[in-house]
């Protein structure tokens, strides 16, 4: 019963979290990210409509797999770059909280629906776990972006001055044995 | 981070993830780390002769300027609205029609209003219209007029340094303003005051003290170009023989010091021997024009102006007929539109003409420098290389056109051209990634820093996603560019944003492609990765 009205209010709920979304950025570029509909132009719009709406189906058809993981992953990915604190970046997921409770306030006075919505906010809850996980991740993949640059640029001076020649030797002689 | 810790409970519950509304003239900045780059080095400013070297960091309350300092930035403002009349012009016309708002990479990526090309500017066109106009005297914040205060300072300092002068924003501009030398003579505000990145700084002093970047002296870069020529005859079977400081040579052949000493950037370097030596091409190094890439063009015009003499000068003292540069990005900048003006005319050099072909490039007519994707490209439009495209068979291609080749001296055909005759898989990005309109790296300018990454991933963000959408598509695993900033810093941002696209110079193609005579049969790419079918060895 919540699932068919979930279906019907889709549009209604994600637009709802699509500007609670928004809100998180400033007000001057809340135009630009809403209105550029171009995935090339507008790279941060064009992700966060896609990626809630798959989120918001996979929910809804309690499909909660890999390629859902993915598609907050998109969205993390970015929001762990920008402007924002571990928790601004990962708290879009609990705006979907507040999405469906303002869309369906006059359905929610009907207890039944309400002990649904219940069951239905642990996924979200789930999410938000799943989405402070993608985010340590993403994180990390900084730290090792860093390590790995350094690596790079040091690499050659270090081949050149001999430093390590001869324990990459050592060590190709070592998988030989 | 304490801070957030401090709260009481109640008070933690209160969250509201909208950012604060304030007015644009509000210029307060916060320094976070990821999204910052270091002060200069005192003794890079030092060796350069700049003022006010002093140990200072941008988290600091107390930036140590000196007492004068506004005195400085006004009299450095007005003695540059009079020098340059672009200037002027940029600061008076622009009509704030929004056209470049959403065409920075930097805005596009992390919505900060502030990285609108059009506000950026803003941020100083506020303090002429306050000290040059008479709205901005009488009407002041009315007139979009701002007083300079060290809070407006700081903000300069934060957003000049988030542009990486790349110039798609100019692109659409429809009174042609540069907003990229609107940030070059803000940039140059700050160093007269002694507000320099180290980035830019403590290179520019190593270039200016050995001719490279790196600080690299003249036996380092003998010795990196005997061990280029040693793995390149491992991988080829023939000894190339190019020459260091060889007068009389036909050309001098310059290319950005990552060039033999980055990764992947050397791939391509031995890409460059290996062609010239199957043409018998008749040039030389020079180990003291040991670097193409100038980061003075991110400091100041004269900085600008003293690093690139060097190429003249050798040119002179070598007595070659012409140059070939190589490739690099901001390096053709400063070598198409500069170059001539400012330390020309080269009358002692000669127009150049291929020796190959007979070919007379005639777009390089004053400026006696050739870019080696145009050489190249005519060697191949003449019949004059043989190539085996299978060798690049495991890479699946597309091309990241670099800002300053691009939309500095309009290199977009060549390339392309180069590289359908070099391997078998090639698919372009998005029209509205590329050629005029490509999208950054993120990092250019002197913004490539490893404390500057995160500010760096937002800016590539519009090009990462552009790479993961071919990779989705295609199945596109080689990204392949011609700058070496973008060599160094795209694997960052592939990484970040598209995973498992690797990142190379167009003349390693080349030089994998290429057939030589008398060379043995290839088992490996010029990396040493075993070509397709040849897996296992011989």
């Amino acid at each position: 019963m919540l699932n068919d009205l979930l279906t019907k209010k889709k549009n209604a709920i994600l637009k709802r979290w699509f500007q609670s979304i928004i809100d998180t950025y400033h007000p001057d570029a809340a135009n630009f990210l809403t209105k550029q509909k171009d995935r090339f132009a507008n790279p941060v719009g064009y992700t966060l409509t896609a990626e809630t709406e798959n989120i918001f189906n996979a929910l809804i058809a309690g499909d909660f797999t890999e390629p859902t993981v993915s598609s907050l992953e998109n969205i993390i990915r970015i929001r762990s770059v920008q402007e924002f604190s571990p928790s601004q970046a990962v708290s879009f997921a609990f705006f979907l909280k507040k999405a469906i409770r303002e869309e369906l306030k006059p359905e929610l006075k009907d207890v039944k629906m309400l002990e649904e919505l219940t069951n239905f906010e642990t996924t979200i809850d789930r999410l938000a776990l799943i989405a402070f996980d993608i985010y340590s991740a993403c994180r990390e993949k900084l730290y090792d972006i860093k390590v790995k640059e350094i690596k790079s640029r040091s690499y050659k001076i270090m081949e050149r001055t001999n430093i390590f020649i001869g324990n990459t030797e050592q060590e190709e002689n070592n998988d030989n044995s | 981070m304490s801070e957030r810790f401090d709260k009481k409970p109640d008070e933690l519950v209160q969250i509201d993830h909208k950012p604060p509304r304030k007015s644009w003239m509000d210029p307060k900045v916060e320094f976070r780390r990821g999204f910052f780059n270091y002060s200069a080095n005192p003794k890079s400013v030092e060796y350069l002769g700049l003022p006010y070297a002093r140990k200072w960091q941008p988290t600091d309350a107390d930036w140590k300027l000196p007492p004068n300092w506004k005195e400085i930035i006004l009299d450095g403002l007005r003695e540059r609205i009079h020098r340059f009349r672009s200037l002027q012009l940029f600061m008076d016309i622009c009509v704030r029609c929004g056209a470049c708002a959403d065409k920075c990479h930097y805005f596009i990526g992390s919505g900060d209003p502030k990285n609108m090309p059009v506000m950026r500017a803003e941020l100083l066109r506020s303090v002429y219209r306050k000290e040059y106009t008479a709205a901005g005297k009488i009407m002041g914040e009315m007139a979009g007029a701002r007083e300079l205060t060290v809070d407006v300072l700081k903000e300069w300092f934060y957003y000049f340094f988030q542009c990486t002068e790349c110039r798609r924003c100019s692109v659409f501009c429809p009174y042609g303003i540069d907003t990229a030398e609107i940030t070059m003579v803000g940039r140059e505000l700050l160093n007269l005051v002694g507000c320099d990145i180290d980035w830019i700084t403590t290179p520019a002093a190593n270039c200016f003290r050995t001719g490279n970047h790196l600080g690299i002296q003249p036996h380092g870069f003998k010795d990196s170009v005997e061990f280029a020529i040693d793995d390149l005859e491992s991988i080829i079977g023939i000894k190339t023989a190019p020459s260091i400081n060889r007068k009389g040579a036909e050309i001098l052949f310059v290319v950005p010091s990552a060039d033999y000493f980055g990764d992947p950037h050397y791939f391509g370097f031995l890409g460059y021997m290996a062609l010239f030596h199957e043409i018998g091409l008749d040039y030389t190094f020079s180990s003291f024009a040991s670097e193409g890439g100038n980061f003075g063009l991110f400091h100041s015009h004269e900085m600008m102006k003293r690093l690139n003499s060097k190429i003249y000068m050798e040119a002179k003292r070598l007595k070659v007929k012409w140059i070939i540069g190589a490739e690099c990005g901001h390096m053709w900048r400063v070598l198409h539109q500069y170059m001539d003006t400012m330390n020309g005319p080269a009358d002692f050099l000669e127009e150049p003409v291929s020796p190959i072909t007979g070919t007379k490039f005639e777009n390089a007519k004053t400026t006696k420098m050739v870019h080696i994707a145009e050489f190249t490209a005519d060697l191949i439009k003449n019949g004059k290389l043989k190539f085996d495209p299978t060798r690049n068979d495991a890479y699946k291609v597309t091309f990241h056109d670099s800002c300053n080749p691009a939309r500095a001296m309009g290199l977009l055909e060549e390339p392309r051209y180069v590289l359908k005759n070099v391997c078998n898989y090639f698919y372009e990005m998005p029209e509205n990634t590329i050629k005029e309109q490509t999208f950054c790296c993120g990092s250019g300018s002197g913004l490539g820093t490893d404390e500057n990454l995160e500010m760096r991933l937002r800016g590539g963000f519009p090009r990462g996603n552009a790479v993961k959408f071919v990779k989705d598509k295609y199945g596109v695993n080689m990204l392949c560019c011609v700058c070496a900033i973008d060599k160094a810093t795209l694997p960052a941002v592939v990484d970040y944003w598209a995973g498992d696209v690797g990142v190379c110079a167009l003349h390693e193609l080349v030089g994998n492609a290429l057939i030589m005579k008398g060379e043995k049969e290839r088992d490996t790419d010029l990396r040493g990765e075993p070509l397709i079918g040849k897996e296992g060895g011989k």
